[in-house]
């Protein structure tokens, strides 16, 4: 019988949702590290029983905490009290520094701010979590201000991808509302060389090398708040997703417009269809259908929340274009929540599993790919992220 | 013996519900005791001060005797009832808007 662990993070600790395979009754364990931001928590998919959580604070910095039993139990990776000696030395986990190097922090000074002024990189969370398709001791950690960091040793100590910040376009970058994030990391199951990542408000950026160099990827896009609307960076992409059998098919949520590249980022055209509004945050596909997907339409970049106070997800089984508003189970009237980009996800039972979180503290699960729904939980804090393990 | 007292979350994160006691060589100064206090603790690392700079964290205030001493220099010694144990050093997360 299989089980489903869905990893909750919010603004004030972590939660573990846990079911059978039924989905019908839920244990929720938490919160963890309590009075915490957890930006983001995610199994790795060779080991689910480690887990990665990015535990933040503006107060106290950045902690990893790992767990290698399901959640039960979490650790911070090298931070054990009164270590003995070893190498990495203690604390490390929790080291985001910015290569400087003389071979490659040349161009890492600065980004541009609000006011299209010159700003200097300035570390203030991760935002990410995406471990390795095949080894549990690597994960990448996508970073607030935007850079890509790797940790080859599960977590004691974390390195920065220096070729991504160090684009020639990186002083072009701009913090988008929420920051300057790097906020989507996905690994190309079929080339472990391939890997795009994406940032507010900078754009989609590819590498073919591992993350030696990087390009960007984002012709197509047009973003009318930026001086040039069809620039080459500058675009506030909100989320990019795939599905794993067919990993040249990207989907994208910008700021405005849905988007999807038949050709791994190279070109890409718009899909909002018939969407209401297309706006919003996160963008999902369904596990055994890649032409299926789902947003959650945003009445506008002003006023996070979903048009006329209703809840709807939209799904195309087109691969776009032709949307329907899914309702069944969700409140259709005076909800003023939002679904930040982070807070949706899939299990991969054969009947597929949809899930997301609310800024209003729920989380609502379908069960048989969005046509019903129905909440596990009602009054959590804000949720920041879900991720959801299908455990065999 | 020093007392350091951390705030709510740090005591969460260092797994502990008191103070924290223990014995450091002269001299005794910001500086060497929290590079003690992370020794003993490593998962505080980067929480109070900066991993590189080695800077005070700008949301967090030192106090000890009544007195703020966030703005004295790290390399300053400790007031002698800190060094005694009579009076903590205390870490607070400092408050904004209340």
């Amino acid at each position: 019988m299989s089980k489903i662990r869905v990893l909750v993070g919010t603004k004030k600790g972590g939660f573990i949702l846990a079911s059978d395979g039924q989905r019908k009754k839920w244990t929720v364990d938490g919160p963890l590290f309590a009075g915490w931001e957890i930006y983001h928590m995610k199994g790795s998919p060779v080991d689910p029983n480690r887990i990665f959580a990015s535990q933040t604070s503006s107060w106290f910095g950045q902690i990893i905490q790992r767990s290698d039993d399901g959640g039960k139990t979490w650790n911070t990776p090298g931070g054990e009290k009164m270590p003995t000696p070893y190498d990495p030395p203690g604390g490390l986990s929790n080291k985001f520094v910015y290569d400087t190097s003389a071979e490659t922090g040349k161009a890492l000074t600065t980004h541009q701010w609000y006011d299209s002024t010159q700003h200097p990189w300035e570390f203030k969370r991760v935002w990410h979590l995406e471990p390795s398709l095949d080894d549990p001791e690597t994960v990448y950690a996508g970073v607030e201000d935007a850079a890509l960091f790797k940790t080859t040793n599960g977590g004691r100590s974390w390195s920065e991808l220096p070729g991504l910040r160090g684009h020639k376009s990186g002083s072009q970058w701009a913090p988008g509302a929420g920051g300057m994030g790097l906020h989507t990391i996905i690994l190309d199951p079929k080339n472990p060389k391939r890997i795009y990542i994406a940032i507010s408000a900078a754009g989609t950026f590819r590498t073919d090398d591992g993350g030696e160099s990087w390009q960007p990827i984002n012709k197509g896009l047009k973003s009318q708040y930026i001086p040039d609307p069809e620039a080459e960076v500058g675009h506030c992409v909100h989320r990019i997703a795939m599905h794993p059998s067919n990993p040249n098919v990207l989907y994208m949520q910008k700021h405005w417009d849905v988007m999807r590249s038949d050709d791994a980022g190279s070109s890409w055209h718009e899909i909002s269809g018939n969407l209401p509004t297309d706006f919003g945050f996160p963008i999902e596909v369904h596990a055994h259908e890649p032409q299926t997907i789902y947003v959650v339409p945003i009445k506008s970049d002003s006023e996070h929340y979903p048009l006329d106070g209703k809840l709807r997800v939209y799904r195309s089984r087109s691969g776009g274009n032709e949307w329907e508003a899914l309702t069944k189970g969700l409140p259709q009237k005076d909800c003023y929540v939002n679904i930040l980009r982070d807070a949706m996800s899939i299990d991969h039972l054969d009947s597929c599993g949809v899930y997301f979180g609310t800024t209003g503290g729920q989380v609502y699960v379908s069960t048989n790919g969005g046509d019903n729904w129905e909440a596990i939980v009602h009054d959590l804090p804000p949720v920041l992220s879900v991720e959801v393990q299908t455990l065999k | 013996m020093i007392r350091v007292s951390l705030p709510a979350h740090l005591k969460t994160l260092a797994r502990i519900d008191t103070e924290i006691c223990f014995d450091i060589k002269e001299p005794i100064t910001q500086r060497t005791l929290l590079d003690a206090l992370e020794f003993r603790f490593p998962m505080l690392c980067g929480t109070i001060r900066d991993h590189v700079t080695k800077k005070r964290r700008p949301f967090l205030r030192f106090f000890a005797c009544g007195e703020d001493l966030s703005l004295e220099s790290p390399d300053a010694p400790l007031p002698s009832a800190v060094v005694s144990g009579q009076e903590p050093f205390l870490i607070i997360g400092s408050v904004a808007g209340g």
